[in-house]
């Protein structure tokens, strides 16, 4: 079976799923950048992509790199019942990240003690909204790699 | 302009009963609730030309048809986004019926919640869009996503948990007084919300609505068939769908202002139609599959301004006797979780004079539908 078709890593975490509009996102992450759409036209980021741009209707796009800079803009610590996986790693954190290049763009991840550490490696007392924090990649066994997230002042 | 003011009336109410785990299947469960809900309105099944229903909803209409033994149907339609279609499954019929399309309408919902799957538990489905960008960082559940902008509305507008319990407590008290309910023999107290177990902080677990086995429907006529009925007809004096700009679902992480949700644009499509205003309305069956979902309702629907529908929770406000009486079947907090269904049913009691919780001489209800979705919402009146 192909890393295209497994849901999830062998530690149980999900797999992204990209669609066409956001395959590139990944194709990038894998590369350790991390990009957000942008109108080929009126030059607005958009997030999530998609194939035309809601201000001006252009089908032009490209992929523009970010500074990897952010603030937390909310965060949740899910406890059980969860997917095994997460079960195992809870309670943990999510979080959504406004980009320091437009806040309308937020994404959502998981703050880390270090690329590879568990989504549990950071004390959630540390964790706070408008918390600076700057992006790192983390490649999940299977050939995919995710953007995570590492405080500004840990 | 052609207007549905008024121009149709809920007719009749059934319902199963509800229970964690039911022994009978979906759709003998979806049978059983409509076959109530004609018997209630003194409508033969074979009568029935029009079905509306969830696209969530298991049982098609082809089943339920020729199962009730319904006549020539000439109307169907299925809503999206799980609990936010409830009131659209009636908003659907209603413009169908006052159009000429149809003459008697059903809408149903039936699904086993309690013993069944959770959708979020499967891990091939083909996932909607946002999922790539949420669910690989363990933003599983409804209560995940939901959360994130219950911490965030917190955080700017001062909302607390004490007021996240007003609303849990509310809905419990109103179970409590409804044999029917889940909760029915269950009160909930401040100590034991404050102490219960977390499910995504900052959500605890009477945050969350129930997990319920169990079907209801209601049968929509038009207001001239409605007044030769078996009972007093509910009118639909108002209705509405909401679609907001730039809006993304339950993960409405990605507009202007994602505090700002569906609730806001129903709420002006409703008012616009409606001959009444928020302070003209009597009870208020707001969908509760979240507790923080109903302070961000009140601030939407205008039963107070931006910020204040923690505020507004305070002092009994959503209690019998408060200011806007609140979900008084216990919701889906506390009676049953049917996607909403039964705060719709529960509307048309309280409009008839029969709730078990009844606001006297209630005239007029609000009824919505999901919020943080594509929604609905209903303006009944007797
Ligand atoms: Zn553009």
């Amino acid at each position: 079976m192909s890393s295209i078709m497994k849901a999830t890593t062998d530690n149980g975490l999900l797999l992204p799923v990209p669609d066409q509009d956001g395959a590139p996102f990944w194709e990038f992450a894998a590369r350790g950048e991390l990009r957000v759409q942008v109108c080929g036209a009126c030059g607005r980021l958009r997030f999530p992509p998609r194939p035309c741009c809601p201000h001006c209707q252009s089908f032009d796009s490209a992929w523009r790199a970010m500074s990897g800079r952010g603030r937390i803009w909310s965060y949740v610590l899910p406890h059980p019942p969860l997917l095994p996986g997460y079960a195992a790693q809870a309670p943990y954190n999510a979080v959504i990240v406004e980009l320091a290049e437009d806040p309308g763009i937020r994404l959502v991840g998981n703050v880390v003690a270090a690329p590879a550490a568990a989504l549990n490696s950071v004390d959630t007392s540390r964790l706070r909204i408008g918390a600076a924090v700057r992006a790192c990649f983390h490649e999940i066994p299977e050939g995919v790699t995710v953007p995570r997230w590492l405080l500004e002042r840990p | 302009m052609a207007s549905l003011k008024d121009a149709t009336a809920i007719v009749g109410t059934g319902q199963t009963a509800f229970a964690k785990r039911l022994d009978d299947p979906e759709k003998t469960l979806a049978c059983r609730a409509i076959l109530a809900a004609l018997d209630d309105a003194g409508i033969e099944p074979s009568e029935v030309d029009a079905f509306a229903s969830y696209t969530m909803e298991e049982t098609d209409e082809v089943e339920v048809a020729k199962s009730i033994g319904a006549g020539d149907v000439t109307f169907f339609s299925k809503v999206g986004y799980g609990g936010g279609g409830s009131c659209a499954t009636v908003a659907h019929l209603a413009a169908a019926i006052s159009t000429g399309q149809a003459t008697v309408g059903v809408a149903w919902r039936s699904r086993k919640r309690g013993s069944g799957k959770r959708p979020w538990t499967d891990v091939h489905a083909q996932l909607p869009t946002p999922a790539q960008w949420t669910r690989p960082f363990g933003l599983l559940r409804p209560a995940d996503e939901i959360g994130m902008l219950t911490r965030r509305y917190m955080h700017e507008y001062g909302v607390t948990r004490d007021h996240l319990f007003n609303v849990a407590l509310a809905c419990r008290n109103r179970a409590n007084q409804n044999p029917a309910a889940m909760m029915y023999e269950r009160p909930l107290t401040r100590e034991m919300y404050m102490t219960s177990r977390w499910i995504s902080e900052p959500l605890c677990l009477f945050d969350n609505c129930l997990e319920t086995d169990g079907a209801l429907a209601c049968v929509v006529v038009s207001a001239d068939r409605a007044r030769d009925c078996r009972r007093r007809p509910v009118y639909v004096h108002s209705v509405a769908q909401a679609l907001p700009t730039q809006h993304h679902g339950m993960v409405n992480y990605w507009n202007d202002d994602p505090l700002c949700g569906p609730a806001w644009t129903a709420a002006r499509q409703l008012w616009k139609t409606a001959d009444i205003t928020p302070d003209d309305i009597d009870v208020a069956q707001i969908y509760d599959a979240f507790t923080p979902l109903i302070p961000l309702s009140l601030e939407g629907y205008g039963f107070c301004a931006r910020g204040e529908g923690g505020a507004f929770t305070e002092g009994g406000a959503l209690e019998i006797g408060g200011r806007l009486p609140l979900n008084t079947s216990g919701g889906g907090l506390s009676e049953a979780y049917v996607h909403g269904f039964n705060l719709i049913t529960e509307g048309v009691k309280q409009l008839r004079g029969t709730s078990t919780a009844q606001v006297p001489d209630a005239a007029t209800c609000l009824v919505t539908a999901g919020e943080g979705v594509p929604t609905s919402a209903l303006l009944l009146r007797s």
